[in-house]
This record gives C-alpha cells, structure tokens and sequence, in this order.
C-alpha cells in the first residue's frame, strides 16, 4: 500500500468511517448544513445511561466545593454588594484525574461494545491519560499520539508528565515534534491497527460530557439552595462547553449563563517549532479555542459534535499570569492544589464574579490533576529557561511567548471579553465563502450554529450577494 | 552494548523538511517531523544503530535507538520565589496584612 502523505491523507474519509463506525455522510444536507441533532441521538446514550456507565468506571460524581475565601478575595475588590459565590467542581478527583475521563468512559464502552481490540486518540492533553485509564478497565488495547517535542527534542513539562500518566494507565505513547502532519500518522496507525478513533469529537466525546452538566445543577441546589447563575468552562476545541451546556438543558429550563474561558496565547503559531516551547498553556487557549468555534468542523472527524457556539453566552480571555495566579490562590487559600490549565476558568470567574452581586452563585466546571511537570511551579520555571520574562505588574501587559505577567495587585486580574458577533460572523462568512446560494434549512442551520437569527443571518447573506433559495 | 529485549526508546523521522505541508510556519518547514516511542528491543544493538522493535501494542516500528529503560526525569523545575510574593499578596489582601505581623 502506497503509504505517503499524499496517498494516507486521500484515504481519509474510508479509515475514519472504519475506525469511528459512523458513517458522517448520512447527516449531510444541503450547501452547508447537516443534521447535527440526528448524529447526537443515533448514537443513543441518554443521561442516565450515561451516569450509570460512568458510575461503574469511576467517572463522574465529584465534588462541587465552594471556594469562600477566594469569593472572599474577590469581594475584597468589588463594589459593595457585589462579588457572587465562587464554586469548582472538582473534577480532578474522576480516575486519571480530569473531566476528560467522562468522555474517554463513553467512547471505550462504545469501542468495547463495537468489538475493537483497541483505542486511539490524538492529544497532548489530559484525554490521554483519561483514554488509557478507560481503556485498562475495559481491556482495550490503546495508542496515544502525542505532539510533545519540538524538532531539538525538547518537550513540553506538562505534556511529557502527561506521557507519563498513560504508561502508567498501560498505553503505548507516540510521540511527534510539532505539525498538524500528526494527523498522517494517525491514520497511519488506525489503518495499521484497525482500532477505534476515540476522538474528542464523535458525538461519543461530547455526550460524556452531559452528566457534568447535570450535576453542576444538581449539586447546586443541594449546597445553595437553587441553580447557579453562571457556569464558566474552559474553552479549547468546545467539547467541554458543547456537553456541559447540553447536559444543563437536560435538567433544568432555566436560562443560565454560559461563559467560555480561554488562555490569551495571541501571537503565537500553533504550528511553529520555535513557538511551541514559549507558551505555558498547552490546552484551553486562543491557540484552540478562536479556530475551532470558527471552524468546528476541522477535527479529526468529517462532522465535529463539539460546536460551542451553539451554546455559548459570552466569551472571555485570561492571560497566563492570572492563571498561575489564581492556581496558587486554589492552594494557598483553598488548601486545594491543582493542575493549572484546569483553572483558567477559575481565573476567569474571579473577575466575573466581582460583576455580579454577593447573592450570585457562579460555578467553575473542572479541576484537573496536578504533579512534576504539570504544575505552575514547572511550567513557570520552564517558561524562565526558556528566556520568558516573569514579573508582577499589569496582566494585560503579558506578551505571550515573551512575558508572564501576575497582578501586581488583586485588582488588575481581569477577564477580557472577546467579540462574540464578530466570531458568529467571521463564522458565518466562513461557511458560506465561494457560494452564490444556500437553501432555506442553510439558513436555519447557520443561524443555530451561531445563535443568532434569521434576520442576522440575512443581512450578512445579502451583504455578500448570496441568495436563499425559494 | 544494549540487548535484545530490553526496554528501550527510538527515534524516527516521519517527514523529510520538503515532504512537509505546505501549510506550515517557515521554521517548522525546515525541519523534519519526528517520533519518538518506546519497544522492546528484536536484537542486540548500540545506541544510535537503526533498530527494531516491538511496541506495547505488538507493534513492529524501526528507528534510531536512543536510549535503555529510558526513565521519568520530569521534575517541579527550578525554585520560583514569586511563587512566594503570590502568597504574600494574596494573605496581605484577604487578611490585611496580618501574615507579617
């Protein structure tokens, strides 16, 4: 078989449809539209199939904790009256230590289920550890493909800790210097295994995701009394805040404000070899999380599940400072130590909260494990090896890829809102690029996938000289 | 001279700088995409030999051989004092400073 990266990448489509068992054709419609809902549901999978699922694989009913002295903090720097209750789910404490382990219990049973001897997936992140762990209770072989390296052979503290994690769960590691080629030897080793894609994306991914929603409800009104006001999820490839708002929905009818969080890392290329060592976020960043909410569909599956623009109220940035930040503040005065990049939204809900008045209830949705490597003391002295300027002052003087900047007072630790109509319609122009026409369900498709309305829609069709058609 | 069997660590190129995609930052162009994985070793072999080995998936890869029972030698890194201004702040802050007295 002919395997260059020309001939591998023209097989694409036939290894995904073996190696994930849905065939994505069936959901296309029209120009641009697909039945999103329809791939969701025939997967099957409801909520409490789910929880039961996770139940028995040491998935999901962790602890929601609230965080009173560092509602306490915020309070300190708010206007009277103002500064909500600040609570996290600590979702470290699911087996391998992250959220991820919801999705990663879903997409094994599946794979068991389906008869697979084995799993992959492609990430630097904590879904790897979480793959492996489900994978070893399942006895499924796994691979875990890594971008780890840049072409010295100098690693990322917080991704070689995470190789680590998914030998010790049993799984094979590869391992790859920077590029999005990855993805060509990926398919290499799901055609040469013919085991199952356990991609973040498959509606699998997602639908594990719905029982942390739930219970962030649920634990809510058991601890305050009623439902929160704001949930904050940490935003990279919308697969968090996609299964978190869904699994909201399935329990209450409520409208309760969801905001995106995401690590400011502007400037730097995702696929740069000399960039890639300059960050200290290697997830829940712009890096991700910008061209994903703009182009979802730019997964490792034909049609993502994660689409987080459906489902997002508002969207925020931190910057790498505020977050080492508020992850020393998590230990220091919640006693409770913990993995940095899970509290960017922690970072994020900090500011938030100083907006809402005190009787407010807003939920950080994760924690993730923390140990060498994966912690803000390496990646902090990591950054500094590698010439990154550390010093307190005003955050959003952080240069990423240059400096590392804490609030040199409390004050200065702010979320910054991004432009979410400015994102719905770079997204809308995107999708419609190259077209003289789009039919009626394109219309109604573009105007859920950005929440918007038709008349929104409309108006930026028109801009473009583009018809509906009759 | 390392033996057949033991647990060792490869490195491979995967893509030659011009088979890379166009679509890449010039420095990451430039230079070849590589991949390390971990195998027991099929026959007796030094370090920097072509070799081949034998995954934990029952895999078969092939690679220059870098290492024997390559090791975790991540650490916490080098001591960041800051780290210890950050406390301060936020004790003085919350408490108002009674940390110093």
């Amino acid at each position: 078989m002919n395997n260059s990266y020309e001939a591998v990448i023209a097989r694409k489509n036939d290894i995904m449809r073996k190696s994930v068992g849905i065939d994505y054709s069936q959901y296309e419609q029209d120009y641009i539209s697909f039945d999103f809902e329809k791939m969701i549901n025939d997967c099957g999978f409801g909520l409490d199939e789910i929880r039961k699922i996770q139940a028995e694989s040491g998935v999901g009913q962790t602890p929601l904790k609230e965080c009173k002295n560092i509602t306490a903090l915020a309070r300190k720097v708010s206007k009277p009256g103002y500064g909500a209750r600040i609570f996290i789910k600590d979702e470290a404490l699911n087996d391998s230590g992250s959220f991820k382990a919801r999705r990663a219990s879903i997409s094994c049973y599946q794979a068991k289920k389906m008869g697979y001897k084995g799993v992959i997936a492609a990430t630097s992140g904590n879904y790897g550890a979480a793959v492996a762990s489900q994978a070893a209770k399942y006895g499924l072989k796994c691979i875990i493909v890594q971008e780890c390296y840049d072409s010295e052979g100098i690693g990322q503290p917080e991704i070689i800790e995470k190789a680590r994690a998914c030998e010790a769960y049993g799984a094979e590691v590869v391992q790859l210097s920077v590029g999005p080629e990855l993805f060509y030897k990926f398919l290499l080793l799901l055609e040469e295994t013919g085991y199952f894609n356990a991609s973040l994306y498959t509606p699998y991914g997602i639908k594990g995701i719905e029982s942390l929603g739930a219970e962030l409800i649920e634990d809510s009104i058991r601890l305050t009394g009623k439902e929160p006001d704001m949930v904050v999820v940490t935003n990279a490839g919308g697969g968090n805040l996609t299964g978190t708002a869904r699994g909201i929905k399935q329990v209450t009818d409520n409208k309760i404000e969801i905001v995106g969080s995401s690590v400011n890392l502007k400037g730097l290329h995702m696929a740069s070899d000399t960039d890639f060592n300059k960050k200290s976020f290697t997830t829940g960043h712009t890096g991700f999380g910008i061209p994903f909410i703009m182009n979802p569909d730019r997964s490792d599956v034909p049609r993502s599940a994660a689409r987080a623009l459906r489902y997002i109220d508002r969207y925020v940035t931190v910057n790498q400072g505020e977050v080492f930040f508020m992850t020393e503040a998590l230990s220091i005065l919640e006693g409770i130590e913990r993995g940095p990049a899970g509290n960017t939204s922690l970072a994020a809900a900090f500011s938030l909260a100083q907006e809402l008045p005190v009787d407010k209830v807003i939920i950080v949705q994760e924690t993730e494990y923390t140990s060498a490597g994966k912690h803000h003391q390496a990646q902090l002295a990591f950054a500094r090896d590698n010439g990154i300027c550390i010093y307190f002052g005003n955050p959003q003087d952080e240069i990423p890829g240059r400096s590392i900047v804490f609030p040199k007072d409390i004050s200065l630790l702010k979320a910054v809102d991004l432009d979410l109509e400015e994102i719905k319609t770079k997204y809308i122009y995107n999708h419609i690029k190259g077209l003289k026409q789009i039919s009626k369900r394109d219309l109604e498709f573009l105007t859920i996938e950005t929440n918007t309305s038709i008349e929104f829609v409309k108006n930026l069709l028109t801009h473009k000289n583009i018809e509906v058609e009759a | 001279m390392i033996k057949k069997n033991t647990w060792v660590k490869i490195k491979k190129t995967i893509l030659k700088p011009e088979e890379r995609t166009g679509n890449i930052p010039e420095e990451t162009k430039k230079v070849p995409l590589l991949m390390w994985v971990k195998g027991y070793l099929l026959e007796n072999a030094n370090i920097g030999d072509e070799v081949e080995i034998n995954t934990l998936t029952g895999r078969k890869e092939t690679g220059k051989l870098l290492e024997a029972n390559p090791a975790y030698m991540h650490t916490y890194g080098k001591f960041v004092p800051e780290i210890l201004d950050i406390d301060r702040l936020l004790k003085d802050t919350l408490f108002g400073g009674e940390t110093n007295e």
